[in-house]
């Protein structure tokens, strides 16, 4: 039925546009049209939108993590008892009023949470995207794309295996060259006086930067919040705060692999 | 000039396709890119060969029809329909590659020519207003502010060429989808559908084989109409506001 319906039709568009009627009515030829296919997941999860829009949140929640987190390290230039009481610190937050390290593991829940969602978001768009273009182009150029939107997804698991081995080096110390019973400044002084250690760690915080270059933007896009007025403004301010960010978490390591901290 | 053309040559839907070699000799600066392949085909028709397939209509950067990758950008060297790119924006002697809009949304009907009709399943499931037909209204009836009617104006120059899914690189058809979703949606005729019809188009450009936007950019550079990136953030801004207003997602 529905295929009779559209056995005659226009070969092309038939919406209201700018476009002259008379260029259409010169051209209608017949084309069946296979019956219109319906989404594949229903649901508000199944939007291509609406996980973006998990990636700009989750993304939001870990770039204001990332800001306390940098702050965090500029202690470490004030020598080893107050790195160590710093981090001890934060596993003491809120104490008399709720037990030891609570407030750590809700940061810690929220921030897994987070990882999650955006790498579940990340993943689930990277297939459609695949899906979308079955036949590549035997030849495509980039017309004005950017590094950093080119290399979102790739940059992106390479942070991913660079935070497992963050957590399993600076957290717990089990790949730690000063090993695991040690305090958290023994083990910053441990790795970073280890050249290949400090370039792999420079390599992923610059790569984190471009990350977040892009990724500043695309949230605010996807929130719904820029416009042709604002889009200078907002690249602006991507530059700056994923530089500050790159600068501040690149330069502790750096300080100690040139002996400026021991 | 003399050029060489590498044209992608597919006979249908079914079968596997490849890039064909032809030589075209004579090609005025002048021509557009549409008339040097009229050229072409003429020469293959007089030797008894399949001409190539492309799709064109008005020739004069209006209707749409015509599109092509070429040498890599959706439309070529200038941002303006392929009809209206002329052989003065290339040299003689030059190697020219030739392909269809490539996305799983656009199967290939043959050679160059695409089917776009999942363009026209968006549109009707939400690129529309209800209004009563018949004597137009008095025009004075619904003002609309000269910002909104210029930025309605604009997405509304969309000619739905699908220039936008060949460049993106995930074959995302969102710049078209946005474009009509920002041009009624914008409008006090557009208000009373205005949530349902985010979801509804968003729903089925998902469902269409096209892929998600990751604000790139590549879309609004080659859009012959100059489509703002924009108009995204006004859809992603409609779609959202319309989940908080409690709309379902249509499925």
């Amino acid at each position: 039925m529905r295929v009779a319906l559209h056995e005659v039709c226009h070969h092309r568009f038939t919406w209201v546009s700018r476009v002259s009627w008379a260029y259409r009515g010169a051209v209608a030829t017949v084309t069946t049209q296979q019956a219109p296919r319906t989404a594949r997941k229903p649901g508000k999860f199944g939007n291509s939108v609406v996980k973006k829009a998990v990636m700009a949140v989750t993304g939001i929640i870990m770039i204001l993590y990332l800001i306390a987190h940098m702050i965090g390290n500029l202690h470490a230039f004030q020598g080893a008892e107050e790195f160590n009481g710093y981090s001890h610190w934060i596993r003491t937050i809120g104490e008399p009023a709720v037990p030891e390290q609570t407030t750590l593991w809700i940061i810690r829940l929220v921030l897994l949470v987070s990882v999650v969602a955006h790498f579940w978001a990340a993943i689930s768009l990277w297939r459609q995207a695949r899906r979308a273009r079955p036949v590549p182009y035997v030849t495509k150029k980039r017309v004005q794309q950017s590094f950093a939107s080119r290399t979102v997804r790739w940059g992106g698991l390479i942070l991913a295996l660079f935070i497992i081995w963050h957590i399993l080096d600076l957290t717990f110390g089990v790949v730690n060259p000063a090993g695991t019973d040690t305090t958290p400044y023994d083990r910053l002084i441990a790795s970073f006086s280890n050249i290949p250690i400090t370039l792999f760690y420079v390599v992923s915080m610059i790569l984190l930067g471009l990350h977040l270059r892009h990724g500043i933007f695309a949230a605010t896009q996807t929130l719904g919040q820029t416009n042709k007025r604002r889009e200078r403004a907002v690249n602006g301010i991507a530059y700056v705060v994923s530089a500050l960010i790159t600068a501040g978490f690149i330069l502790v390591p750096l300080s100690i692999a040139f002996g400026l901290i021991d | 000039m003399n050029l060489t053309l590498k044209i992608w040559r597919q006979v249908s839907p079914v079968k596997k396709g490849k890039m064909v070699s032809y030589h075209v000799t004579d090609v005025s600066p002048d021509m557009s890119f549409l008339e040097m392949l009229d050229v072409l085909n003429e020469k293959l028709i007089l030797d008894g060969d399949d001409p190539i397939a492309f799709d064109h209509d008005c020739r004069e950067g209006i209707c749409g029809s015509c599109g092509l990758m070429i040498d890599g950008v959706a439309h070529g060297p200038e941002q303006a329909t392929v009809c209206q790119l002329h052989m003065r924006s290339f040299s003689d002697g030059d190697v020219i590659d030739i392909e269809p809009w490539r996305s799983g949304g656009f199967p290939v009907v043959k050679d160059l020519v695409v089917d776009r009709s999942a363009f026209d399943r968006i549109i009707s499931a939400g690129g529309y207003i209800s209004a009563p037909t018949g004597t137009a209204p008095e025009a004075h009836a619904t003002p609309v502010p000269k910002k909104d009617s210029d930025a309605a104006f604009d997405a509304a120059t969309c000619i739905g060429c699908g220039a936008c899914v060949a460049a993106c690189p995930n074959g995302s058809a969102m710049l078209f989808t946005a474009a009509k979703v920002a041009h009624l949606g914008l409008l006090p005729q557009g208000q009373p559908e205005r949530d349902a019809r985010v979801l509804r188009m968003v729903g089925q450009q998902d469902a269409e084989d096209f892929g998600g936007c990751t604000n790139i950019g590549e879309c609004s550079a080659v859009c012959p109409k100059g489509i703002s990136m924009e108009t995204i953030s006004r859809l992603n801004h409609d779609l959202l506001g319309a989940l908080r207003a409690g709309a379902v997602p249509a499925s």
